[in-house]
């Protein structure tokens, strides 16, 4: 059952919500996320957009297996996960899903390399391959120079790009990039946009969550996030963002 | 404990041991000041134990040496049943022979032996010095004895001499007092020759003993050859000689002259003699370690319960500063017992090398303690191997509330902090 307003799309989908909310329990229950059903297929860049607290960083939990939803269903790659374990639904992030953090979450004493190769450590990728892999990911976001500096030694944008090597070496479904250009500077921010869009040209499944217009600009697709609702805004460029004007009241 | 095995059975992970001690490792050295302060605690507390357990062997060892040196040595004989006979003239009879001294000398093992007895106070009477105190004293002891007794209580500070053999062959009327003695009876230069009066028999002073190893009684009473005692006092039959033999051994020596110096001096009735053989030195010396290792334990555990807390304190600490890399670590696909192994190694780890440099430095403690002591230092091996595994087993007892606090940090509480 869809309800009104839910986008469908036939063909391969990487993940699918149904009817999919979460709801803080509580003397005045909060309801942070309403029911939503979502299917993003393979390939899509997706853009959830909305201002703060209003649940889209609720929603990209629930999209990571970081939060579980308290009603609906969501599967990632035909496997429903709402009856998973803890344990199981590690293995499917491990292993699924990439993560990018608007304060990149780089372990400081740790080099570009073995921070990338953190992304391997727990995802069932032999401790042999895990170097060239990482040496990999980081050729592929332009960092091959840099796989022995340390987080400190680096700009943001550089960080922001060590962080999306961790998530690439996965070799994600889907990668959930959370205001991945919210502590950058311009110019840092274009490189690292430029990046994902590159990644999404190549095939890779991406959703952004962002409050910031230009960074959903950059998507195929856009929703918005309002008070825990969730609306297709369809192209950027037919919507309110082709105005360049801010989130709509 | 989780390694190479599938949760779903698609792809296994593959968080080997040898992962989870990079890991571990990676985490003690980003802070090293932080796990050097963590460690000191498990130093502290291993430090002080193996110091403890060391010093504590060192000093029973050395109070075994200082009783094997003294008292190891040292054989008393007793006629508890010299009450005597009628000799026929009228007195005692002693149990041990006139020739005693030489007879314990013949032993092989015996240094030195010599023949001594208290004699009664009522028999002496009054005690002066007349030039000094005309009164006179009734409560110094007056000890007669043999040469050879002088030898036997090793004597370390003379002033003037002691008497010799032909003094008691002669039965000379001269004694040797003891420094209290001395003092209470005013007689402190020998220079003048000076003499005392025993019952109103006058006795050349020829000697002060200041000081003895053995039988510091002797340091408060009157010496007087045992010849010159039997001419002044005779002891009444029926009346107890109570003659004693202090024997003086070579190390090792006592048990054996034990056994053999009663058929020396009575081969006819060796029984009737009463001999005191030193007490088993191993003995003493277990019991020594016993009553200071159970004080001294108890200090080492404390130390070790504090050091211990102190980790539990720093990790716990650790814990709440890395929430963000744990919450990081659970969103990339980490365990519950990942974290907590990795914690909880760590908490070894730092507990092993505290308890390695612990052992070292409670080792090197003993060393310096006995060196400025002049003791010889004694660490048992079950003292000082172990020591690095207590460490460890401290560093994970310390760090499983620390480990459990850290599963329970979930990803998205992390990132909003």
């Amino acid at each position: 059952m869809t309800r009104p307003g839910a986008v469908q799309v036939a063909a391969q989908p990487v993940m699918a919500l149904r009817g999919c909310g979460l709801t803080y329990p509580g003397e005045t229950p909060v309801h942070a996320v309403r029911p939503v059903d979502l299917v993003i297929n393979q390939g899509d860049h997706v853009a959830i957009i909305g201002p703060s607290g209003s649940g889209k960083s609720t929603l990209l939990n629930i999209l990571g297996l970081l939060d579980r939803p308290t009603e609906g269903t969501y599967e990632l790659t035909g496997i429903a996960t709402g009856e998973l374990s803890d344990v199981a639904r590690a293995g499917l992030r491990s292993r699924k899903l990439g993560f990018v953090f608007q304060a990149f979450h780089l372990i400081a004493h740790r080099t570009a390399e073995e921070n990338v190769m953190l992304g391997l450590l727990y995802g069932g990728t032999p401790r042999r391959l895990r170097r060239g892999i990482a040496r990999e990911a980081l050729a592929r976001v332009g960092l091959s120079h840099r796989v022995d500096a340390v987080p400190a030694r680096m700009s943001g944008g550089e960080r922001q790009r060590v962080a999306i090597a961790r998530a690439l070496a996965v070799r994600p479904a889907l990668l959930l990039c959370d205001e991945p250009t919210g502590n950058l500077d311009s110019a840092n921010a274009g490189a690292v946009l430029s990046l994902v869009g590159d990644l999404n040209a190549d095939g890779m499944t991406i959703v952004t969550v962002t409050h910031d217009t230009a960074v959903a600009r950059r998507a195929g697709r856009t929703l918005t996030m309002r008070d825990g609702h969730l609306t297709e805004s369809g192209r950027p460029q037919d919507t309110w963002l082709g105005t360049g004007h801010g989130i709509p009241s | 404990m989780g390694f190479r095995r599938s949760t779903r059975g698609d792809r296994p992970p593959t968080f080997t041991f040898a992962d989870l001690l990079d890991e571990a490792i990676s985490g003690i050295v980003q802070r090293p000041s932080r796990t050097a302060l963590t460690a000191l605690g498990i130093v502290l507390g291993v430090g002080t134990l193996v110091a403890v357990l060391g010093l504590t062997t060192t000093t029973a060892n050395q109070i075994s040496q200082r009783f094997n040196v003294l008292s190891a040595t040292e054989v008393l004989v007793k006629a508890p049943e010299d009450t005597g006979g009628d000799d026929g003239a009228g007195s005692s009879r002693s149990l041990l022979p006139e020739d005693a001294d030489d007879r314990a000398m013949g032993i092989l093992g015996v240094v030195n032996a010599g023949t001594f007895r208290t004699v009664p106070a009522d028999f002496v009477g009054k005690i002066s010095n007349t030039s000094v105190d005309p009164g006179g004293y009734q409560d110094i002891d007056v000890v007669a004895a043999t040469a050879g007794f002088f030898d036997a209580v090793h004597p370390t500070e003379v002033q003037g001499r002691v008497f010799d053999r032909g003094m008691q062959e002669r039965a000379d009327r001269v004694v040797v007092l003891g420094v209290n003695a001395a003092r209470r009876l005013g007689i402190s230069n020998l220079d003048r020759g000076p003499a005392i009066l025993l019952g109103g028999v006058p006795a050349t002073v020829i000697g002060i003993l200041g000081d003895t190893e053995r039988r510091p009684e002797v340091l408060s009473a009157i010496l007087i050859p045992m010849s010159t005692a039997g001419d002044l006092w005779p002891t009444p039959a029926g009346v107890a000689a109570n003659e004693q033999m202090l024997v003086d051994t070579k190390m090792g020596a006592a048990p054996v002259v034990a056994r053999q110096v009663a058929f020396a001096l009575r081969p006819d009735n060796p029984s009737a003699l009463s001999v005191t053989a030193p007490p088993d030195p191993h003995a003493l010396h277990d019991n020594v370690a016993g009553d200071l290792g159970q004080l001294f334990m108890i200090l080492a555990l404390v130390c070790l319960v504090i050091g211990g807390l102190g980790i539990a304190n720093t990790m716990l600490v650790s814990v709440l500063e890395r929430t963000p890399e744990v919450g990081l670590r659970r969103a990339l696909g980490a365990h519950r017992k990942h974290i907590a192994l990795q914690f909880l190694t760590e908490s070894g780890i730092v507990g092993t090398i505290g308890g390695l440099i612990g052992a070292s430095v409670g080792a090197v403690t003993v060393t310096v303690v006995s060196v400025t002591q002049g003791w010889t230092p004694v660490i048992q091996p079950w003292a000082f191997l172990p020591a690095p595994v207590v460490g460890t087993l401290i560093g994970l007892a310390a760090g499983t509330y620390p480990a459990l606090r850290a599963t329970r940090i979930e990803p998205v509480e992390a990132f909003r902090r």
